[in-house]
């Protein structure tokens, strides 16, 4: 039997970081995993992640991939894919399907990074060909550029229900509406304005009744619940659809850890069943350490830190690192992801209902229940200022860790200090240069450039563009408001697409004065 | 009927392996070597890609990654092929699958 310093399963973020990191210290490791390519679920992420400079924000998740397989490459960690493990014993023997034989492996220390899976929901109708999981959708767009269908219903508005409705509509879908059971929108509220201001409606305390149709969906009827999840008669809505995308959250894959013998625990916090780990990921089994999503749901940029430590752990139960490294590492490590388990969305405060931001700001209803923020709302924020000339407007009302638009200004016009979750403020006594680096370095595409009074009568307003065909100068169609509703004629005046904005691209739109905080979104004329 | 995404505002034009035809349900489609089964029936608007033993009941891709097997058909004569995750080669014999079979129900005589 081959035996290995460290197995590990699972070749996503977690599980290659932690690769990466052991393999640095001389342990010889193999990843295992079950799919044909390695890199997990970051190869579908074509958004700019959250975060700092250090947790890689506003670099799109299928770059932060490729440059992760390639740091794994140099670092000589081994990859085996095609490689379902499937079973963990005693003594961590590990047992593999590879192609149709099982071959039985031996590691003095094991990472499970398995990741999670999607959880279901299920209603009259969900069998029939059409109903998709969110990740489903994700995977067929993004990876293998074909499209789900035309007309899409999401269900769910967490960050995954808001990111893949965005991605579906960056790819020529339209998404019909979205539609959560819960009261409050569960995501970014940056993610569902991006979606809102494009004219998707959101149903909250709303739920899907019936997927219609005989063999394949041809439409989707939802209804608004009460408190207890009850359906509300006469409150049907039918959509006609030919898609619908459940986005109904991730459970730990934490199975191969149970079977292993390790101490689980049923987390709601944590999304399921967990293995019971210390801070660091080592369960209560020596040697066998848990990293990434399957010790708790959360985001891949926290998977990476996570499985980091893993790998640090690993190299540490096995005496290939010293004290004073090891120490030093995970100090680092450990602060980096505080950093990102900060503000209203870490998983402390999963399920709370925060009704003010750090700074005592009231949060936005309107966001929460429709997911955009409503125009008599948005000047409390401090990113909303009033002066003379281009300026900055940054509509961030939520306290989320991601502070790039800070770095990105050369100016100083933006401040968010040290504390990255911070609402972003636009300092009023700084000169905007019009560079337009802030507005394509915010991962919410939350920034927007306005001259409230660019003469004759007109405002403009530069807003992020991430779709096809990119509108030309000269361009005339609506602006847009914050709630997708046309606000009044604008006309394109400068379209900029530079290398530095890394694939966002910049429309400045004249409209009328009085529109100058009210139009955030550009729709060209058919 | 869905269709293959041209052109993509991040992405780009997304690669593709060589163009190859293969047979669903006896019929000649073509796909992309390489990319999924799955990927290449849903571009050419197949939808259903099995019946269910019991109830007859028809389903098509749900996860596509490999999980559910809700996708699976019989290709090359193997019943239960997870076409999400399997990569499409020339000649690829794909047909739909009833209960375990390839067979119609009433071929089967259920």
């Amino acid at each position: 039997m081959k035996r290995y310093d460290l197995i590990i399963v699972g070749a996503g973020p977690s599980g290659l970081s932690a690769a990466i990191e052991a393999a640095k210290r001389g342990l010889e490791v193999v990843v295992f995993d079950e799919n044909e390519k390695p890199g997990g679920q970051l190869f579908k992420q074509i958004h700019k992640f959250f975060g700092s400079k250090e947790h890689r924000a506003k670099t799109r998740g299928f770059v932060i991939g490729k440059e992760l397989l390639e740091e794994a490459d140099k670092a000589g960690v081994k990859v085996e894919l095609d490689a379902a493990v499937i079973g963990l014993y005693q003594d961590k023997e590990v047992v593999v399907k590879i192609g149709d034989g099982i071959k039985h492996f031996k590691g003095d220390s094991i990472i499970i990074a398995t990741g999670a899976a999607e959880n279901m929901v299920t209603f009259p109708g969900w069998t029939l060909p059409g109903v998709i999981g969110a990740g489903a959708a994700q995977t067929m767009i993004n990876l293998h550029g074909v499209l789900p269908g035309k007309r899409v219903l999401m269900l769910g508005t967490g960050n995954v229900g808001l990111v893949v409705s965005f991605q579906l509509m960056q790819c020529g879908c339209e998404v019909a509406a979205l539609a959560d059971a819960a009261p409050r929108v569960g995501g970014y509220g940056v993610h569902a304005a991006k979606v809102a201001r494009c004219g998707v409606p959101f149903y909250l305390s709303h739920t899907i009744v019936k997927a219609e149709g005989e063999d394949r969906v041809t439409g989707v009827t939802i209804a608004e619940v009460d408190k207890n999840f009850k359906f509300i008669p006469g409150t049907e809505k039918y959509f006609d659809v030919d898609t619908i995308c459940l986005a109904v959250g991730l459970s730990p894959m934490s199975q191969l850890l149970k079977m292993a013998g390790c101490k689980m625990e049923d987390n709601p916090k944590r999304g399921g069943q967990v293995p019971l780990c210390d801070k660091y990921g080592r369960t209560s089994l020596p040697g066998v350490i848990a990293a990434g999503d399957v010790s708790g749901i959360e985001e891949a940029s926290s998977a990476m830190i996570e499985g980091r430590m893993a790998g640090l752990i690993a190299a540490e139960y096995l005496g290939f690192i010293e004290k004073e490294e090891l120490d030093g590492e995970l100090e680092r490590l450990e602060k980096s992801l505080k950093e990102l388990r900060q503000g209203m969305f870490a998983p402390k405060n999963r399920g709370k209902a925060v009704e003010k931001t750090d700074e005592g700001i009231d949060i936005s209803e309107n966001l929460l229940k429709k997911g955009y923020v409503a125009d008599d709302e948005i000047e409390r924020y401090p990113g909303v200022i009033h002066k003379i000339g281009v300026h900055p407007v940054i509509e961030c009302t939520q306290n989320i860790p991601c502070n790039p638009c800070q770095d990105a200004c050369p100016k100083g016009c933006i401040s968010i200090g040290d504390n990255i979750t911070s609402l972003p403020i636009a300092v009023n006594d700084s000169q905007c240069i019009n560079c337009g680096m802030c507005v394509a370095s915010c991962s919410g595409q939350a920034i927007f450039l306005v001259d409230e009074d660019c003469g004759g009568g007109f405002a403009s307003v530069t807003l992020p563009y991430e779709f096809l065909p990119l509108p030309k100068e000269g361009t005339k169609g609506k602006a847009l408001g914050r709630n997708g509703k046309p606000a009044c004629d604008a006309e394109v005046v400068s379209v900029k697409s530079m290398k530095a904005f890394d694939k966002t691209n910049l429309l400045t739109v004249k409209v009328p004065k009085e529109y100058a905080m009210k139009a955030r979104f550009f729709k060209a004329e058919p | 009927m869905a269709e293959r995404i041209k052109e993509h505002p991040i992405l780009g034009v997304q690669e593709k392996g060589k163009p190859v035809d293969f047979f669903f349900d006896g019929k000649k489609i073509s796909g992309y070597e390489g990319e999924p089964i799955a990927a290449a029936l849903k571009a050419a608007g197949v939808m259903i890609h099995r019946y269910t033993q019991k109830q007859h009941k028809p389903r098509g891709i749900f996860c596509a990654i490999g999980r559910c097997t809700d996708c699976v058909m019989v290709v090359d004569g193997v019943p239960n092929v997870r076409t999400c995750i399997t990569p499409l080669k020339a000649g690829m014999d794909v047909k739909t699958q009833y209960g375990a079979s390839d067979k119609p129900f009433d071929e089967q005589g259920v």
